[in-house]
């Protein structure tokens, strides 16, 4: 605006007005009105995007926090703030500290199970060019199944007397158990169908990292004397690959801790709360009990422990950009 | 394409390792294939063979679309995945293009604000959204599945990360053939990102289609449910007495994606590792 003005007052100027001044006025002019009219289409372009990412995203993480930190129920006209109270409780609840550690517990079997398993596999594949699309294809599959349908078809394995997990087991002279309806085996089960489902990705992720290395790297560290594939290893591959590595382990880990499907599925949290995890216990305690200081305290906690998560990742992308 | 020079295994090897580990792998489907294919008596007889000594498969798929509207949970599904997903490409490419191309203030505020949007786990808003789907009075609705989707950050990061690496000339060139921004967007942006394009479609349609989490909060009515929930109450109402209907349904469901990929695996690979960054 205030440009817009000087340029004005400047044409209708006394007549001392320089040629030079002119010149500046008459270049600057269709700049400027270029610039405004770019960021007018800027706004135009951005803004129903703009409302919808505070609508959809802004309020809402606002609102979780407004939720966590007042009394305020579903269907009630008004609210007060409690403070720490709905943490309090949710820290001193049993369901919440057996839904913390599990979720722990379970994250801590599948990111190392997945991670070396997608590992060697990508390794496997990558040490010779036959077949390789067959077997990237199958390993990849479980990541694009619905996880609610092969859930189903889990259970049917691990059905107790007829399951083929049983079967094999029992027929191999391998002590079988009711893998879902036990306490000691439900939480370990549940994070084998995690590696099942997260390994192709996995192995994906560290094929490219694989592709990325330079070849030259493996004929010097041969001409060093790296001669068995071990050195290699260890002396190239697993080097070059730390990042990579860094970031899987955080994007497993991330994909680990949004568990839901399986367990909504196969165990409802149980047998007693075995296999409770973060985010099946806000579901539950938000949706079914209508608890929404509980559960708002609990999407706090799960939004703290994956957002650092996040942020790790972003500061190892962040870096992997520097090295290239 | 040569292969790393970590080792050379011996193919006998390096084959009966990834075939091994293939087969373990696709012991849920094929037992998922086998169960939809057998009557009732054969699946709770101890058996090692995939194949039934009597086919019940017909019966079994009969029962699967008879017995609950699954080809309606099937409509439901694509109906609502190619809605999320038509208006996601909608409302993010312009946006993607004004962070990427045009000059203004506020532009890295506004980026931020994708950024923060990334950075949300959507499950934590899960309360809120709900709330706010029960206040426009869109629960147990189309509208309610969709809507919390509409504007994907990911797909804003994605896009204007594309259109960033188109020059700028090619820009310049089409204002002075007289093209509008927003027809800049439609007919310059887009058609030249369709890999873009491509590998979020398949990132948002596999995520929206396999989706159980928010479908369980924002519908209730059995005529709106997308497959998973379709499934699950499908499951729940069978109370685990009859595999057969069950895997042919879950089988049904699991196909059509399974089918793509396996015909458009590369692009079904870069869509889903391209979210990583989500």
């Amino acid at each position: 605006m205030n440009a817009r003005l000087s340029l004005v007052s400047r044409s209708v100027g006394p007549v001392t007005t320089s040629r030079k001044s002119m010149l500046v006025s008459e270049l600057r002019s269709p700049a400027q009105k270029h610039a405004r009219g770019e960021a007018l289409w800027a706004w135009a372009l951005a803004g129903p995007a703009l409302i919808l990412l505070i609508v959809l995203f802004l309020l809402p993480v606002v609102g979780v926090f407004v939720m966590a930190l007042t009394d305020w129920e579903f269907g009630a006209s008004s609210l007060s703030f409690v403070g720490l109270a709905n943490f309090r409780e949710v820290i001193f609840d049993e369901v919440f500290r057996a839904s913390l550690i599990n979720t722990v517990v379970y994250v801590l079997i599948v990111v190392p199970g997945t991670v070396l398993a997608g590992l060697v596999i990508a390794l496997l594949i990558e040490s010779s060019d036959s077949c390789r699309a067959f077997y990237r294809a199958i390993h990849f599959l479980p990541f694009m199944a619905t996880l609610t349908a092969m859930a189903i078809s889990w259970e049917a394995l691990l059905h107790p007397t007829v399951g083929l997990v049983n079967q094999t087991f029992a027929a191999l002279g391998i002590p079988t158990a009711n893998w879902l309806r036990d306490e000691t085996t439900a939480l370990p089960v549940l994070a084998v169908i995690g590696i099942w489902q997260n390994l192709g990705y996995a192995m994906v992720l560290f094929l490219a990292g694989l592709k990325s290395i330079p070849l030259d790297l493996y004929d010097a560290a041969e001409v060093d004397g790296a001669d068995l594939w071990i050195d290699r290893l260890r002396t190239v591959t697993i080097p070059m690959l730390g990042p990579v590595l860094m970031f899987i382990v955080i994007v497993v880990a991330l994909k680990a801790f949004e568990t839901f499907d399986t367990i909504q599925i196969l165990t409802q949290g149980g047998p007693g709360h075995a296999t409770e995890m973060l985010l099946y216990t806000l579901y539950r305690e938000s949706f079914e009990y209508l608890r929404m200081g509980y559960g708002a305290a609990v999407a706090v906690v799960f939004l703290v422990m994956v957002v650092t998560l996040t942020l790790i990742q972003a500061r190892i992308m962040d870096k992997r950009v520097h090295y290239q | 394409m040569s292969a790393t020079r970590l080792f050379a295994l011996p193919a006998i090897l390096r084959h009966s390792v990834l075939l091994l580990t293939s087969a373990l792998i696709l012991v849920p489907f094929a037992w998922m294939v086998s169960l939809s294919i057998k009557p009732p008596g054969e699946i709770f007889r101890a058996s090692f063979s995939f194949f039934p000594a009597q086919f019940h498969g017909a019966e079994n798929y009969t029962k699967a679309i008879t017995s609950v509207p699954l080809l309606h949970y099937i409509g439901n599904g694509l109906l609502v995945c190619a809605l999320i997903l038509a208006l996601q490409i909608l409302v993010c490419a312009p946006i993607a293009y004004a962070l990427a191309k045009l000059n203004f203030r506020g532009r890295d505020l506004l980026f931020a604000l994708v950024l923060i949007g990334l950075l949300l786990p959507h499950q934590v808003l899960s309360l809120p959204l709900f709330i706010l789907c029960y206040q426009l009075g869109i629960l147990n609705t189309y509208a309610a599945l969709v809507f919390p989707y509409i504007v994907s950050p990911f797909g804003v990061f994605l896009f204007r990360q594309f259109f960033k690496s188109i020059p700028d000339d090619v820009v310049h060139a089409a204002r002075l053939d007289g093209l509008s921004e927003l027809s800049i967007v439609w007919k310059i942006m887009v058609p030249m990102s369709l890999p873009a394009i491509l590998a979020f479609s398949i990132f948002s349609v596999v995520g929206h289609w396999n989706d159980l989490f928010w479908p369980l909060i924002a519908v209730r009515d059995g005529s709106l449910m997308p497959p998973p929930i379709g499934i699950m109450a499908f499951k729940n109402a069978e109370a685990g007495n009859d595999y057969g209907p069950l895997m042919a349904a879950s089988t049904l469901v699991v196909a059509p994606l399974l089918i793509a990929f396996l015909a458009a695996q590369k692009w079904f690979v870069e869509g889903m590792t391209t979210g990583a960054v989500k």
